[in-house]
């Protein structure tokens, strides 16, 4: 199992892919050193298009040359890739289902210092409201290499979203990535925690937290957002006495959201918690810091776990 | 300049396809009860040229050959010219014209583009994303060892949109001469007339100075048309054509009126039109 950022993950699958399929093209607004695109564009820089700090411009480009053939990744960060071109992304490349690939690095509160203007916390809500578009957040270094080849040979519009700090790996080599299925990370009793990202890997510590305790929920990873796997998700409410979602995203239009809509539409209730942002802006600080206070912490976890229980 | 490779109509014919491609607009948009006849008469006579002056390298029963030119309509409110175009390029039956703007199209001929329509590369609707579309299928093609050339037309009041400036920079940028972009420059947009929503004057300068080969002509003389689009290709710099043109040209109440950007014509409007457009 590796440890280490998604986006740094990223960038090392896309020279991967990239040496053996020429239809990849990557695109970045002029952040690939911090999108870890720019080792693609060191080894391909033929097939390597830097259209400076003008997103609207390169997701469109990048629709562009979709239609001649091209898987396009289009990379950036999140707030800006998808900020600032929301029209451009529902004409050109969801509506017009071109083959694109939009890679959002530098998700979440997880940014820290940078600021509420750099910590995207309403993309998956963005995304998951566009027709045509599927949401994938992979949990760790091993899920990002087999998402990103995934996502390469997924023909359609794709929003990836990935983080900025390092994650502890989850998988190893065995695990199989497939678009539209979660898969349990840990099998546990009494309830179940739904989690996306680097929230995985914080229920994993909450987890550890909870054990002293006697306590073990089961984990769940969620990492399609869209299609979402409507039959685990059913499978595992309703073996479990409680369902507790955790994301590092606004609570409104996320994963939260997402498994809520499956219980309802398959009316199933159960007692439910959502940790996530609670609709408001953060501050500048760490992102464990940030973690602790806006209530996304394994403390945080532990503490919905138990009350859900009580 | 170069002799062109085409076999290349006369002018006289040319003019006359125009007529009919004007005339095909306005029916399609009269029995559809809405559509946008202003920019389709402005932009008529350069998307003649285009298609049937044998300017663009394409073909219709070979809609997906990856050596074709491609052509993009950016300002995509235009669908009652662009579809005429298309069908009579041989895309689809005019028949299926029917089905303009109408629930269940055959062809799903809405009212702004998209590629379901046999001919169209990509969506547009919204302004100020063509030219970017259009510089990536240019990259593309490029990429892949093609000499192919991409039109796109803009409109006027399109070049409000910060997003054709991006796109002017990086095709630049990248040495884009395969991308030939047209300013349907028709000086009139929904609201008002273009200079007084924000004058793009002077505008050969913001080309020039964005490093593109600018040329200037009238867009309604198809001498002059021909002319640019049959001139070689620049060897790095990426070309605009600012074509001067009128909007609703070739009926003369419609002749540069803003009221005429995005309604049908009533029936004694449209028998009153097809008298002019002979």
């Amino acid at each position: 199992m590796k440890d280490g950022p998604t986006r740094d993950a990223y960038g090392q699958a896309l020279i991967d892919i990239g040496a053996n399929d020429p239809r990849i093209v990557v695109l970045d607004a002029g952040v690939s050193d911090s999108s870890r695109s720019k080792k693609f564009g060191d080894k391909f820089p033929d097939r390597f298009f830097n259209m400076g700090i003008a997103e609207a411009d390169m997701v469109c480009t990048a629709a562009g040359l979709a239609t001649t053939g091209k898987v396009a990744f289009a990379t950036g960060f999140a707030c800006f890739l998808l900020g600032r071109t929301m029209d451009q992304i529902l004409v050109s490349v969801a509506y017009s289902n071109t083959n694109v690939k939009l890679v959002g690095t530098h998700t979440g509160l997880a940014v820290g210092e940078d600021g509420p203007t750099a910590q995207m916390i309403v993309d998956i809500a963005y995304m998951r409201a566009m027709p045509n578009m599927i949401v994938v957040q992979p949990a760790d270094w091993e899920e990002t290499v087999q998402a990103t080849r995934a996502l390469a040979e997924y023909k359609g519009p794709a929003y990836f979203r990935l983080g900025r700090p390092k994650v502890k790996g989850i998988f190893d080599s065995s695990y199989k990535f497939n678009i539209g299925k979660g898969r349990v990370v840990k099998k546990g009793s009494d309830l179940v925690i739904f989690a996306t990202g680097i929230m995985v890997q914080e229920s994993l510590t909450a987890m550890e937290m909870l054990e002293k305790d006697g306590i073990n929920p089961t984990l769940v990873n969620i990492s399609t957002l869209k299609p979402i796997d409507r039959d685990l998700i059913i499978e595992m409410a309703s073996s479990h006495k409680a369902v507790i979602t955790a994301e590092d995203h606004n609570y409104i239009g996320g994963l939260g959201d997402a498994v809520g809509e499956v219980l309802l539409d398959a009316q199933i209730s159960k007692p439910f918690k959502r940790i996530a942002v609670k609709d408001h802006f953060a501050e500048t600080g760490t992102g464990p810091e940030l973690f602790e206070k806006y209530g996304l912490s394994a403390n945080h976890i532990a503490h919905a776990v138990r009350d859900s229980l009580r | 300049m170069n002799e062109s490779p085409l076999t290349i109509p006369d002018i006289t014919q040319l003019k006359k396809t125009a007529l009919e491609l004007r005339r095909l607009a306005l029916k399609i948009i009269f029995q559809a009860g809405s559509g946008h006849p202003g920019g389709s008469f402005s932009a008529a006579d350069l998307m003649a040229a285009l298609f049937f002056g044998g300017i663009l390298d394409h073909d219709p029963s070979n809609p997906d050959d990856p050596k074709r030119d491609r052509f993009l309509l950016s300002k995509g409110h235009a669908t009652g010219i662009y579809y005429s175009v298309l069908a009579k390029a041989g895309y689809f039956p005019e028949s299926d014209l029917e089905g303009y703007r109408k629930i269940n199209s055959a062809r799903f001929l809405s009212g702004h583009p998209h590629p379901k329509t046999p001919g169209i590369e990509i969506a547009s609707g919204s302004l100020g994303q063509g030219l970017s579309v259009g510089h990536g299928i240019a990259l593309g093609t490029r990429l892949d060892g093609y000499d192919s050339k991409v039109y796109v037309i803009l409109g006027d009041g399109e070049l409000h949109e910060g997003q054709i400036w991006e796109a002017a920079m990086s095709a630049d940028k990248f040495k884009s001469n395969n991308l030939i972009a047209i300013v349907d420059y028709n000086k009139v947009a929904q609201d008002n007339i273009t200079r007084d929503l924000k004058d793009l004057e002077p505008l050969e300068d913001k080309w020039n100075a964005f490093n593109w080969d600018v040329h200037r002509i009238d867009g309604h003389n198809m001498k002059a048309i021909m002319d640019v689009l049959q001139l070689p290709l620049h060897p790095e710099k990426p070309r605009v054509i600012i074509a001067d043109t009128i909007k609703g040209k070739g009926v003369s109440f419609m002749e540069g009126k803003t009221a005429w950007h995005g309604v049908a014509p009533s029936q004694e409007d449209y028998d009153k039109a097809l008298k002019e457009l002979v």
